[in-house]
């Protein structure tokens, strides 16, 4: 029997105080995820159950821990951070591979009252440093094999102190702010003081692009722990007895969401890999941990698809009782190829950074629709909205702006230190989530594309302008543009239209120089998988780059109207 | 045809300079895609320098994971299209 019962009698009947009374929590309390996701478990008496079970490269180096681990090393580390003076408020970024330390690190974070800034340990050093100066961040906790990224940029980091490194051998000297943090040898702290965070409390800063302008800092707050555990409970169908594989890194939002708060406050058993991917070694992974729900992502999935059905058939999959995906749209042929080869097929789950828990998805128990991005989470009002009136489209099949009326508990609050285009996201008082979908005659969401010019690779987006502007410092480039082209795996990948200098060549070897520019300096996300030579770019009469063209030409649409656009 | 053991050296070399971070210790054997060295994203760059250093195409359905995880079936792979 599923978690959320049914369907048809939450929409009837929701009210989010649901959650709110399973957690014992009460309008005005205290609320803090930190404590929520530890010390609140062991006191339902699951001290000695098993919270993580980590494994890094290579199957021999396993470490698990209980949620009496969990509480006190979070104690550790919060009370750590406190003797250095970070207090309520200030940004903590966790700038790590998928190691214990980030996991527990966030909770500690948490339990002082501060807000933690997880970020994508393979980002280059200009995608950290915007990050980090926008968030005026006092401190980050790092592994010794990413400091010197940060060392880079640190005489333009006035706000950062401690660069606080969780690995350091003690082989080299320490370089300016470096200090060393052993969690496993540090004193265990088993009472600690815990900030009474309130439910408007900064909880946790990720970072998404947009079309225009820098990345943007999406802030939570602690209530969102009451959509995210509802939502992990009746989406994931998260139980008691489950062993939980989410595959996302918590430098991103599913990492935080479900990675971590959403298993941790129902007290369930998570296993991380911090590894690569590799079809094998992710079936070894299931097999060997008797993984029964996975959370991933269309891109993995398409991955594995690639690798074939044989070597599904090499391990013993059978523990997998329920299985969901998130990032970008999951195919039908992929729902498909998931029941024939699983006996189960991966229910599609749609939310955003910015909406902090899922909000549209295909319901355990349910009949999924193959391609399908499912129904809205009860207590939701989902719409689709004309593009120009920002009005409901109440017609079957037609496309329009998926949007929703707020409130919900984890709704981002602002992008920080940006209220104006945290304003532009609400129109008629929906939540505008620049995604286009269509609603069929049973209600249920297919997804269409994006209404801006962000491009979505393997689940994550990446702004063409933030890659056009890194172009532009490379130093043989005069012009770029960036756009989308189709990709089989990722459904889209990033390629970028340049124009040289006078005097550079345009041939392979500049290609390469230009593709490794942009993966150090911002991320192999960003990094376009292709460059095409252009003597010049489309632009309009006012010289205005028309992108657009140049999507339409990759993904072979109709280019539209180009009477702005500049004659010879 | 260059040799094989130079091969492999020239294609370590560009590894630890191109994607290896402080302390990474790589070796002919280091998993590169399933250890998280080199992401899916950042082999498509490894691939253009294959076929940039040695003046080769590798077909996009020959450059998987697989034959790319580590330095020997790197060298492996070129050789097939030298």
């Amino acid at each position: 029997m599923a978690n959320i019962g049914s369907y048809e009698n939450h929409l009837k009947n929701f009210n989010w105080s649901i959650a709110e009374k399973e957690l014992g929590y009460l309008d005005g309390d205290v609320i803090n995820i930190g404590w929520y996701c530890s010390d609140r478990i062991c006191q339902l008496g699951k001290s000695e159950k098993t919270a993580l079970i980590w494994e890094g490269k290579g199957d021999h180096e396993v470490k698990k821990f209980t949620y009496n681990d969990i509480r006190v090393l979070s104690n550790t580390i919060g009370a750590y951070l406190r003797g250095l003076g970070i207090h309520d408020g200030d940004r903590v970024c966790l700038f790590m591979d998928k190691v214990p330390e980030l996991y527990i690190g966030l909770l500690g974070i948490l339990k002082i009252g501060a807000i933690a800034q997880p970020l994508f340990s393979a980002f280059g050093d200009e995608s950290l440093f915007v990050r980090l100066e926008n968030a005026g961040t006092r401190a980050i906790i790092t592994q010794r094999k990413h400091a010197s990224k940060i060392q880079k940029i640190l005489d333009r980091l006035p706000n950062l102190e401690y660069i606080i490194v969780v690995d350091d051998e003690g082989k080299k000297t320490l370089k300016d702010k470096e200090i060393v943090f052993h969690l496993d040898k540090a004193e265990r702290v088993e009472k600690f003081d815990i900030f009474p965070t309130k439910a408007e409390s900064g909880s946790i800063l990720h970072y998404t692009s947009g079309t225009t302008g820098q990345p943007k800092g999406v802030k939570h707050v602690h209530y969102s722990l009451i959509s995210q555990y509802l939502t992990a409970k009746w989406v994931l169908d998260l139980q008691d007895d489950d062993i939980y594989w989410c595959t996302a890194d918590p430098g991103w939002v599913t990492g935080t969401s479900y990675g971590i708060i959403g298993a941790w406050a129902l007290g369930v058993t998570q296993c991380v890999l911090d590894s690569g991917f590799s079809a094998e070694a992710w079936y070894r992974f299931i097999e060997k941990y008797r993984v029964t729900m996975w959370y991933s992502a269309p891109t993995a999935i398409r991955s594995l698809m690639k690798a074939g059905d044989e070597i599904v058939k090499k391990f013993d999959l059978s523990s997998l009782r329920h299985i969901a995906s998130v990032g970008e749209p999951l195919n039908a042929e992929a729902v498909v190829w998931s029941q024939r080869m699983f006996g189960k097929p991966f229910y599609d789950t749609y939310w955003q950074t910015e909406t902090g828990s899922i909000m549209i998805s295909n319901f355990p128990g349910m009949k999924v629709k193959p391609g399908s991005m499912g129904l809205p989470f009860p207590g939701l009002t989902a719409a689709i909205l004309d593009p120009d009136s920002f009005e409901p489209i109440y017609a079957v099949n037609k496309p329009g702006l998926i949007a929703f009326r707020h409130d919900w508990p984890a709704r981002m609050r602002t992008y920080w230190n940006n209220e104006e285009t945290f304003q532009k996201k609400f129109k008629n008082g929906w939540y505008l989530t620049g995604d286009r979908s269509t609603i069929d005659k049973d209600g249920y969401y297919w997804f269409i594309g994006r209404d801006d010019d962000v491009i979505n690779t393997g689940g994550h987006l990446v702004s063409p302008f933030e890659v056009e502007s890194a172009l532009l410092e490379h130093p043989a480039v005069a012009e770029s543009a960036v756009v989308s082209k189709p990709d089989d795996i990722n459904m889209e990948v990033v390629k970028a239209f340049v124009t040289l200098h006078a005097g550079y060549e345009a041939n392979d070897e500049m290609e390469l120089d230009i593709m490794n520019f942009i993966r150090k300096k911002l991320s192999p996300l960003a990094m376009p998988q292709e460059i095409e030579w252009m003597d010049k770019l489309p632009k309009t009469r006012s010289g205005k780059i028309m992108r657009r063209v140049l999507h339409a030409k990759e993904w072979g649409e109709d280019i539209g109207d180009i009477s702005t656009l500049e004659n010879d | 045809m260059p040799d094989l053991h130079e091969m492999k050296e020239t294609i370590l070399k560009y590894v630890i300079n191109e994607y290896a971070e402080e302390d990474d210790d790589v070796t002919f054997d280091t998993p590169l895609i399933s250890g998280g060295l080199v992401d899916s994203f950042s082999m498509v760059s490894l691939k253009r320098f294959l076929e940039v250093k040695y003046k080769i195409s590798i077909p996009d359905d020959k450059a998987t994971p697989e034959v790319f995880d580590n330095v020997n079936k790197i060298a492996a792979l070129v050789k097939d299209y030298l």
